[in-house]
């Protein structure tokens, strides 16, 4: 279990210096279906390779199962299966990048399945322009917004509308008999 | 001198509360005089009483003062021990112990019995002590309050009081902040300087404090020191009292010379030795025992932490002898030492996986100690002469099954007071002694502890047993049922042998519940029981909820489920024979006299993979609450312990699962839990059948179309 760290890479400065005083975030970015998607690095607990899963009974499909991640056990998400992207084989080579997200006040860790890691960034925070209505294949509730480095487009994603759905909801409510 | 005092009530209350179970469990064991008991259960209400007047629960110091007074009288042999006023100590343990409870959650304490008992309290000290001087003077200082401009103060510390901690210039402070405060210091005992030792007091200090304050306002400063010092408290205003007195006070506060003095009379020395003014004596062990103490206080998370740290330690360390076997035919010199270590390894890791899992191991004493005094209780109620023998009080198990035993034992044991043990008349017609036995017993037997609550009393009566079960509809009037299937009907909901409800048993409650307790936690519970000689229920429960004793299975292509052995009735291969199809139900097996229902869990489950054929399976079959199922399922693996862990905490809970677990290899198995699954089977089962119901339906409504 080889742990891929991306986070030493030096951020990439993309900011002139006269926005240096602006608030600004560093985000981590990952490659799904050729897209890249950031992410806030403060959630990122750590990013390590895949390993097999146990499918956890009755669940949604995007749900890989769960893995142990020293002496815990988590819930690893397809995001691939997640955005309706087509699926893709799993090797040692896939990445899964792990997530600290807080809901309702309670801090749980989880796991989500992506294709490669890509960067980090230093983004201020006004670069980052609200989503068209129209986002491609995704729901566009988990988009926090788009952001344009390199001439490239990136999509800023809300780990917390991501995680929180109602399929990973805390209760079980949801999958109450239908 | 502004310290946030909040922080600590939690652990005066945890103390308080120990405190309490001290004073009760040696109550009980106070036979004559004793003095170390006695001191034992004075110090222990002395330290309520401290602690919660500097809390300012005043309710409990006023209330544990009156308590401690009376302990005081025995303690130095002025009042015998004698069991109402034993049973009156007991009765304002309770008292102390819901004023506490109204403390912790900021309530007001409205218990009636709590005026009463200390009314009685009062009227106990009143009965030996002469009873017109102690009230006048207890009064005077009060009343004096009223009028008085301030205090004079005799501060004689002794000379190691700086040694713990205690700085008289604070308290001066202290005093300071209550009125204007004039400071004279006594130097007699001063010695040459060659002679002085810097970490002694010889100073001694005269004090008057003038302003509008109480006397407690000023013995309050002092009580962190009240059992290093004489501690003298007088009004000013009365300058020809305080000429006369002091000598008179002075020595009425040190026992030797009040016991010299005969013709003073005892209720002086007992108002101006007011508790708060404890003899040095008495104070010096108390000050000792903490340093005596070899236990600590850990947060619960902490443990818990460090049991799974240490599961953890386990996986990586059977992952590496994995390794180890694989390169222990390579030709190379450091192999054999390689493999010397990693068994090394292995045996530190297991010992040290054990050490750690016995932190959250207790004695069973922690349980057995609540019964002492429920049995005297309750035998005096009941007018049974009971005596109760413990024995394996020190058999271990994990803290959180010994929340959830106390509650079915005191049934038990209630039990076993109430409807199994004869009056002595009773018993002397039997031709057995007129003071029945209870014993409670505990030990160990292969993984799980066993307790035993026997009495030798009249024993279950199996024919009126069966008549009532018959009589509820339990069991068909013509069954041949075995003295010991009959014994197992008590279980059963909605049986209750005792004729008329009395206040002890029979509320309700039945043993069914107490079996339903016990079977929550993995554990059983059954009744051996022989007519006149008596009965005996014996609990097993698993000795920590933290670790299971697991089937381990495997459904689908690769998933590793695992099942509580305590479930599994049987395990065997499906005989194509046996199946029944049936309507609604996919089939039905007939195993041995019955039918049960089968349940496919790779199906139920939803996993994917080629389901295999019947022929291939093997069947479990579990029983849950009575229900009995088979479970469908690909492989059996292996037996073996697993460690529980939660699915919600980072997850949620899912249906017919009671949790994860951690295997060798480092993957996860879950952890399937029967009564869950049962219900999502038949469930399913019952779906189908409609779902099949409303296709035919259809077909038919096509056809006549």
């Amino acid at each position: 279990m080889s742990n891929v760290d991306a986070l030493d890479t030096p951020a990439m400065e993309l900011a002139s210096v006269d926005e240096a005083a602006l608030p600004r975030r560093q985000y981590l970015t990952f490659m799904l279906a050729g897209e890249e998607y950031a992410l806030d690095i403060l959630w990122v607990q750590e990013i390590r390779g895949w390993c097999r899963a146990t499918r956890v009974p009755n669940s949604a499909e995007f749900m890989c199962g769960v893995i142990n991640l020293r002496g815990a056990i988590i819930p690893i998400i397809d995001l691939r299966i997640r955005f309706g992207l087509p699926r893709q084989e799993y090797s040692p080579t896939t990445v899964v990048v792990v997530l600290r997200v807080c809901t309702d006040g309670k801090e749980r860790i989880m796991g989500v399945v992506v294709d490669a890691m890509a960067e980090t960034y230093n983004i201020p925070d006004n670069a980052i322009l609200p989503s068209p209505q129209v986002c491609g294949v995704m729901d566009p509730e988990f988009v926090q917004g788009l952001v344009t480095v390199e001439d490239k487009m990136v999509v800023v994603l809300d780990v917390d509308a991501l995680l929180s759905t109602p399929e990973l909801a805390l209760d079980s409510a949801s999958d109450t008999d239908n | 001198m502004s310290v946030d005092l909040s922080q600590f009530i939690p652990t005066f209350l945890e103390e308080s509360f120990e405190g309490l179970e001290l004073m009760e469990s040696s109550l009980l064991d106070l036979d004559g005089c004793d003095e170390e008991t006695i001191n034992a259960i004075f110090r222990a209400a002395h330290s309520i009483k401290g602690g919660a007047g500097t809390f300012g629960f005043n309710a409990v110091s006023e209330f544990t003062h009156i308590a401690e007074t009376l302990l005081d009288e025995m303690r130095s042999g002025r009042r015998s021990v004698e069991s109402d006023l034993v049973n009156l100590l007991l009765e304002s343990v309770d008292c102390i112990r819901s004023l506490l409870e109204a403390a912790r959650d900021g309530v007001e304490c409205d218990d009636p019995q709590i005026d009463t008992v200390a009314a009685r309290l009062k009227a106990a000290l009143d009965a030996t002590a002469p009873a017109d001087e102690q009230p006048t003077i207890e009064a005077e200082p009060e009343s004096a309050a009223a009028v008085n401009s301030g205090w004079r103060i005799e501060f004689i510390p002794q000379a190691q009081m700086l040694e713990t901690g205690n700085e008289p210039l604070m308290m001066f402070q202290a005093l300071a902040d209550l009125g204007e405060l004039t400071v004279e210091v006594v130097l007699d005992q001063l010695p040459d300087f060659s002679e002085l030792v810097p970490q002694t007091l010889y100073l001694q200090w005269q004090l008057s404090v003038a302003g509008d304050c109480t006397e407690a306002d000023i013995r309050e400063v002092f009580e962190w020191v009240e059992d290093e010092c004489e501690l003298t408290v007088e009004p000013l205003t009365s300058p020809s009292a305080i000429q006369a007195e002091p000598s008179e006070v002075t020595q009425a506060e040190s026992p030797e010379s009040a016991t010299k003095n005969p013709p003073e009379p005892p209720a002086v020395t007992e108002s101006a030795a007011e508790p708060a003014t404890v003899p040095a004596k008495a104070a010096t062990p108390k000050r000792k025992a903490p340093a005596e103490s070899s236990s600590i206080r850990v947060d619960i998370d902490k443990v818990d932490a460090l049991i799974n740290r240490v599961g953890e330690l386990v996986i990586t360390q059977s992952m590496l002898s994995q390794v180890g076997h694989q390169v222990a035919d390579m030709e190379h010199p450091a192999t054999e030492s390689l493999y010397a270590g990693l068994s090394q390894l292995e045996r530190n890791t297991r010992d040290l996986q054990e050490e750690v899992m016995r932190i959250r191991m207790l004695p069973i004493s922690f349980v057995f100690n609540r019964f002492p005094r429920m049995v005297h209780d309750i035998s005096g109620k009941l007018g049974k002469q009971v005596e109760l023998k413990l024995s394996g009080e020190q058999t271990e198990l994990d803290k959180t099954v010994m929340e959830k035993i106390g509650d079915p034992m005191v049934h038990l044991v209630r039990n076993s007071l109430d409807h199994g043990l004869e009056n002595p008349d009773e018993r002397r017609e039997a031709g057995k002694e007129e003071c029945g036995t209870v014993q409670l017993n505990a030990y160990h037997q292969g993984g799980y502890i066993v307790i035993e609550i026997s009495d030798d009393g009249r024993g279950l009566n199996t024919q009126r047993i069966l008549e009532k079960a018959v009589d509820k509809g339990l069991v068909p009037a013509d069954n041949q049922l075995s003295e010991r299937e009959i014994n197992e009907l008590v279980f059963m909901p909605g049986f209750s042998t005792a004729d008329e409800v009395s206040d002890l048993s029979g509320r309700g409650v039945g043993m069914d519940v107490v079996r339903r307790n016990i079977e929550s936690l993995g554990g059983h519970v059954s009744v051996k029981s022989e007519q006149g000689v008596g009965s005996t229920f014996s609990i097993s429960l698993p000795l920590t909820l933290a670790i299971l004793d697991g089937q381990l299975i495997r459904v689908g292509e690769q998933e590793t489920c695992v099942i509580p052995l305590v479930s599994i009735v049987e395990s065997q291969q499906v005989n194509a024979g046996a199946m029944k199809p049936m309507a609604g139900q996919e089939s039905l097996y007939r195993f041995r006299d019955e039918y049960i229902p089968l349940i496919h869990l790779q199906q139920l489950f939803q996993l994917p993979g080629k389901v295999s054929a019947l022929d291939n399976c093997l069947l479990v079959i579990v029983e849950a609450s009575g229900t009995k199922v088979g479970l469908l399922v690909d492989e059996l693996l292996g037996q073996q312990q697993v460690v529980i862990k939660s699915l919600e905490s980072n997850y949620r809970r899912v249906q017919g699962l009671s949790g994860a677990t951690i295997l060798g290899d480092g993957s996860v198995a879950l952890i399937i839990d029967i009564a869950g699954v049962v219900k999502m089977g038949l469930d399913n089962d019952s779906r189908k059948a409609l779902k099949h119901h409303n296709s035919q339906r259809e077909l038919l409504e096509e056809a006549r179309v």
